[in-house]
């Protein structure tokens, strides 16, 4: 058993995970391999990549008991895909599988089942939702979960630390020879910035359409050298559950208050300059900084080199109004944003790796000035969870979190101080997943407070007249009001290891009692 | 306080809480809690419950919560009125009342 450097312990080693490493700074570990390179197969002339069906995939990819299979979720609540796949795994009486997609959601509870029948056994994911998630807090997997950022898994797949053998990818739009995109028909999704590691990787690359569309299908975000497979199927996901319509302002007046606070930390910080960039999450309160802080721009001149993440409508908006001139997309998160792409030069598709991967030669979050993230829990060291609810219960993604934190120059997180009766600034976070020396402030509706290490911006903000507190003085208040909570009580058993970008253990999950 | 007939007070929105106050044949107080927070907050609950029914003097009561994460002021203001509303008491002393 190890303390790590923010003070969580962490085993040294764990029965079929293996030998685990602490974490011990955000840029501590300096990477000792080489890039991994999938197996060399090959396509002859005159062979036809076109197969019946997911059953024939599986066969010709040779998948057996004890491999690794990846997934996207691009489709988000409307991924077929995942349960399709798993489902036909299964009947072919192969076992043992682990699952690596980039994150899993409410609408993969089947896998339950598919745990229970031994064909899943471990779990590599950014996040968790729904009664999935349930089960696995209640301890249903023998193995733990290892929970990725979006940046650390591109980082794992291109060290080999993750070594997929079939990547079964979702594309709404495909030629027979494998080049496929996001753009086009009825599953469409945008970006498919998630999927171009895996299919860059994997041993075996699988890409199931329900939208055949002549050769060739260019710009490809996946390219016909890296795919083996092509299955046609009549559905592939619920466009319901792909892409949401427009996104909403909030009209809370709390989330405004917040975001009016969180605007005046950004325009007195000295980063609201021209050429500056920026990432924004898709809450309420974040969406309606965004909105603020456009004002300001039209308002000073002030123009965006770039916008990075997770898009929004509201970012092409402003993209197409002249206020950013590139937008950097792994993954749209509307249908204005998924549009966009297709037809927007401007609007440019990346991968996970060059979104966020800190062992490349220069990720895309190193280059970010700001970024506005949520959290659903804070400590007083500025640790923040995003990932356990706080009953302990596993209930949300690591996404790019730590990863903006940790490359941007300004992190923020925007959160009410309290949640019905939960307040948000704790004393201790139930999960790290990003640690507090990369967060720099903490915008309340009741108060801010910035990172003692960040002494320039506690100068700068002193002298304006927003509500400055220490975060300890925000965790009593969020107390005096609501009661402090009694610690959750968790079991012995580990259900899941949170992995820091770098590839280091920041956290444990324990089962819930 | 008697506690004559089935009365509630509240609602299940977001941060409220409903109680429903029940005559019951037998001594004491018989409390059935269900909190959204029950984890992190339920025994706090209960305290708050049981004092406010001891300033009240209520001695006999089936109370039924359904707690939506509400604050203690809201629990407190609840209960008060679905006690009241048992007991069939149409004027409240507000001065009194602490």
């Amino acid at each position: 058993m190890a303390i790590n450097k923010i003070g969580r312990e962490i085993p040294d080693y764990i029965e079929g995970i293996g030998e685990l490493k602490s974490y011990e700074g955000p840029f501590s570990v300096e990477p000792a391999k080489r890039r991994f390179g999938r197996k060399i197969s090959t396509i002859t002339p005159k062979q036809s990549k076109i197969l019946e069906d997911i059953e024939q995939a599986i066969i010709e990819t040779g998948l057996k008991d004890g491999m690794t299979i990846s997934f996207h979720h691009h489709f988000r609540e409307g991924d077929y895909i995942i349960n399709m796949v798993v489902d036909t795994i299964a009947k072919l009486g192969i076992k043992n599988i682990t699952l690596a997609p980039s994150s899993l959601n409410s609408v993969h509870a089947p896998i339950i089942e598919h745990i229970k029948n031994g064909v899943i056994t471990k779990i590599e994911t950014s996040g968790l939702r729904g009664s999935l998630a349930d089960a696995i807090s209640k301890g249903i997997l023998e193995y733990p979960v290892k929970i990725r950022s979006h940046g650390g898994r591109a980082r794992a797949i291109e060290a080999g630390d993750v070594k997929i053998d079939v990547a079964f990818l979702g594309v709404p739009a495909c030629d027979e020879y494998g080049n496929a995109n996001g753009h086009s028909g009825k599953s469409f999704c945008g970006s498919l910035g998630y999927a171009k590691v895996d299919a860059q990787y994997a041993d075996k690359v699988v890409l199931i359409t329900d939208n055949l569309v002549p050769y060739p299908n260019v710009p490809a975000s996946i390219a016909q050298t890296d795919v083996d497979f092509v299955v046609k199927m009549d559905a592939i996901g619920d466009p319901k559950g792909i892409v949401s319509g427009a996104t909403r302002y909030t009209k809370n007046p709390r989330e405004l208050l917040i975001a009016k606070y969180a605007a005046t930390v950004i325009k007195e910080s000295g980063y609201l300059a021209d050429g500056f960039s920026m990432q924004c999450g898709t809450g309420g309160a974040s969406l309606a900084v965004a909105r603020s802080i456009k004002q300001t721009m039209i308002e000073k001149d002030i123009k965006a080199s770039f916008a990075l993440g997770g898009i929004t409508g509201q970012f092409v908006e402003m993209l197409e109004e002249g206020l950013i001139n590139k937008l950097y997309d792994t993954q749209c998160f509307d249908l204005t944003a998924a549009k966009s792409i297709g037809t927007n030069p401007n609007h440019v598709e990346i991968d996970a790796g060059f979104y966020a991967n800190p062992h490349n030669k220069g990720c895309a979050v190193n280059v970010l000035d700001i970024v506005i993230l949520s959290a659903l829990e804070v400590d007083t060291e500025f640790n923040v969870n995003v990932i356990t609810g706080s009953d302990g219960v596993l209930r949300g993604a690591s996404g790019g979190h730590c990863d903006t934190a940790a490359g941007s120059k300004l992190s923020i997180i925007v959160a009410p101080l309290i949640r019905g009766r939960i307040p948000t600034i704790v004393e201790n976070v139930n999960t790290v997943i990003t640690p507090g020396e990369t967060i720099d402030v903490v915008v309340t509706d009741r108060g801010i407070a910035v990172n003692p290490l960040r002494t320039d911006l506690i100068e700068k903000l002193s002298k304006t007249n927003l509500p400055i507190f220490t975060i300890e003085e925000l965790k009593e208040k969020a107390e005096k009001i609501a009661g402090k909570p009694k610690a959750i009580q968790y079991g012995e058993k580990i259900v899941a290891l949170v992995e820091y970008r770098d590839g280091t253990i920041i956290d444990v999950i324990k089962e819930v009692k | 306080m008697n506690v004559k007939t089935i009365a509630m007070a509240g609602t299940l929105e977001s941060s409220d809480v409903s109680i429903v106050v029940e005559p019951s044949r037998n001594e004491g107080i018989t409390l059935e809690l269900n909190s959204l927070v029950e984890k992190q907050y339920g025994e706090q609950i209960k305290c708050v419950v049981l004092e406010t029914l001891e300033q009240l003097k209520v001695k006999k009561a089936i109370v039924k919560i359904h707690d939506k994460g509400a604050l203690d002021c809201v629990i407190i203001a609840r209960l008060q009125t679905a006690v009241l509303r048992a007991a069939g008491v149409e004027t409240f002393n507000w001065e009194e009342e602490k």
